[in-house]
Formats: structure tokens, C-alpha cells, sequence
């Protein structure tokens, strides 16, 4: 099945749950509703049409002029051998995305990444720690917005580096 | 007669201080400690060609034993914590070879979030060798300049300085 197919027989199953499929450059992908995420990959994993048994990957993205960070799951399936890709927006002050580990084993240590270096918080994950960084790190490495620690456990981090380039935060 | 001149020819005499650094010089254990890929370089080294046999030295995987600690890779700070207690556990004298350039100054990575940039904003480093990896040659030449330094340790004089770094 294509994008276009898969994205009218969800709609058909969740309603407005589901946005419309959406093009990018390299690839399409179908928005989802943070709170129903769970539903939807379930259907897509056990439904024999779609057959999705792989989790390929799972990352997020932050937005801060849209205000929210975007967490995309790209899914293959090795029975019918196409594949799809799903993004989710939740809001980037707190975050909340209901966990797919239930449904893809595969989804539990991805999740935690994306908890560790975003601050994505997983609801119904089994095990949310940090899975990267140390367990007393502050803040969220990967948020645009993010200030490093002048130190870390009496190491500075002041980096007296000849490379330093400080980049315009953009969207 | 001297008492040099009156001991037997099979008889080397020699100075303790110089006898001690040559018995430590020539049976130098490193821990091994790789961290990225500066590892299999140094897994090279160790190898049949390179061979760090020759030099008494052989690898070991626990720091109390060790004479050396040979930091290859990346040092994370979330490693760096870490590596100052395998620092701490090591046995005096002790020695530390910064292996690259990530492991001297950060490298490539040395404006990450989570990376420490040098060793030695931990630990006291005694030889740095440079590299991208450093070939097992440039490992090799490091080991034996770090040799040469044994060999100058004064451990029978006092002094107000300690003998190690």
C-alpha cells in the first residue's frame, strides 16, 4: 500500500485523529495526534494490510518558532515491503506523547533518547530514564534553547576552542 | 683497590635508581582503556606486528595491576568521572598517555554538549601523542619517550616536588 492508501484506511478507522498526507522533498508522511499515537501504530502493526513489524526509527526534532517539538516514526514492513512515515507535534513547553513500546519492543530505548536529549515525556513508557547521558545531567541537549553548564562535577565545560562558530538559532 | 675493581667480570654494577627505572621501564603494564576508535589503533599496536611484547609491555583489564593507563578515544564526561576512579585505583608510580586528538584536546568533538575536551582537565597526562588516529608507529614512539622519562625518575632523593606528575 501507498502513503495516500494507508492514510484514507486510518482515517476511515480514526477519523480527524489522522491529518492528510503531507509531502516533503524526499518523502511523504501522515500527521497524528500525540494522544492517539498509540491506537494508530497498533493498527498499523496488526492490521494484515499494513503488516508494519519494524520500528525502523524513531527521533525528534524541535521547533521553537512553531513551538513544539516533533517526534517522526518511520515504519517498514517486511511482509508487503513498503513503508511509512508518521510525525507527531506536541506542545514544546511539555511534551507528552503516548509510548509505542507496547507495540514495538523496539520503541523503548528510542523513546528514552528522544526523553534523554529532548525532554519528551512518554506516557506509559515502562522505564523513562536517561539512556545517553548521565543520570544528574541538566536540561536537554538538543533544544535549540539549550544552555551548557558551566561545569560538570568541578570539570568546566568553558571550551577554549579556535573552532567556536555560534550559529543563529533557526527554525 | 676500589671495590668495582675487586668484584668478578660477570658483576654489573649499577646505580639502585637506575636499576629500579629499568626494571619498571621494561615490564610496563597499560590498562586497557579504549574509549573510540583510537582503540584499534592501539589494538594494533599490541598486535604481532607492531608488537608491544618487545618492550615488556601487556595489556591488563583491571587498574590495579596497571603502570599505565593508555587513554584512547573520546573522553565523555559522564566517562571522565569514571576515569579519574580507575585513575585513583591505579598503584603509584603511575603513568598516563593522552592517545589522539580527541583524548589530548577533544578533536573533532570538542564542542559537544557531553564531551571533555583533554584528559588533562582530569587527570595529570605525562605523554601526549597526536593523531588522527596516531598510527601504531606514532603509539609505538610515544611508549618509548614515556621510557625514556622512567628512566629520569629519582625515587631515592627526596625532594619537595613528588617523582610522578
Amino acid at each position: 500500500m501507498d502513503t495516500q492508501a494507508i492514510q484514507r484506511k486510518l482515517e476511515a478507522a480514526f477519523g480527524g485523529v489522522v491529518g492528510p498526507v503531507a509531502s516533503g522533498r524526499v518523502e511523504s508522511w501522515i500527521e497524528v495526534d500525540p494522544d492517539r499515537i498509540d491506537e494508530v501504530a497498533a493498527m498499523l502493526a496488526g492490521d494484515a494490510d499494513t503488516r508494519f513489524e519494524c520500528l525502523s526509527n524513531l527521533s525528534g526534532v524541535d521547533y521553537p518558532a512553531h513551538g513544539h517539538i516533533q517526534v517522526v516514526y518511520n515504519l517498514i514492513s517486511y511482509t508487503h515491503g513498503h513503508e511509512l512515515t508518521l510525525k507527531v507535534n506536541a506542545d514544546r513547553d511539555s511534551p507528552e506523547v503516548k509510548t509505542l513500546s507496547g507495540v514495538w519492543a523496539a520503541a523503548n530505548w528510542l523513546e528514552r533518547e528522544v526523553f534523554d536529549l529532548l525532554g519528551v515525556n512518554f506516557v506509559g513508557h515502562p522505564d523513562l530514564r536517561r539512556i545517553l547521558l548521565p543520570d544528574d545531567w541538566v536540561g536537554n541537549p538538543l533544544r535549540k534553547d539549550y544552555v551548557e553548564a558551566p561545569d560538570y562535577h568541578g570539570i568546566s565545560t568553558i571550551r577554549e576552542s579556535m573552532l567556536r562558530i555560534d550559529l543563529p538559532v533557526k527554525d | 683497590m676500589s671495590l668495582i675493581n675487586s668484584v668478578p667480570e660477570m658483576v654489573l654494577t649499577t646505580k639502585v635508581d637506575a636499576f629500579l627505572n629499568w626494571t619498571r621501564k621494561s615490564s610496563l603494564w597499560y590498562m586497557l582503556f579504549g574509549l573510540a576508535c583510537c582503540a584499534i589503533e592501539m589494538m594494533q599496536t599490541g598486535g604481532p606486528r607492531a608488537d608491544l611484547d618487545r618492550f615488556g609491555m601487556a595489556p591488563r583489564a583491571t587498574p590495579r595491576v596497571s603502570d599505565l593507563m593508555i587513554v584512547a578515544g573520546t573522553l565523555t564526561l559522564k566517562m571522565a568521572l569514571r576515569t579519574k576512579v580507575l585513575y585513583e585505583q591505579m598503584p603509584d608510580p603511575k603513568y598516563v598517555l593522552s592517545m589522539g586528538s580527541c583524548a589530548s584536546c577533544g578533536g573533532l568533538f570538542q564542542l559537544a554538549y557531553s564531551v571533555c575536551d583533554g584528559v588533562d582537565k582530569i587527570i595529570p597526562v605525562d605523554v601526549y601523542v597526536p593523531g588522527c588516529p596516531p598510527r601504531p608507529e606514532a603509539l609505538t614512539e610515544g611508549l618509548l619517550l614515556l621510557q625514556e622519562k622512567m628512566m629520569q625518575e629519582k625515587w631515592l632523593v627526596r625532594s619537595s616536588t613528588p617523582a610522578t606528575a
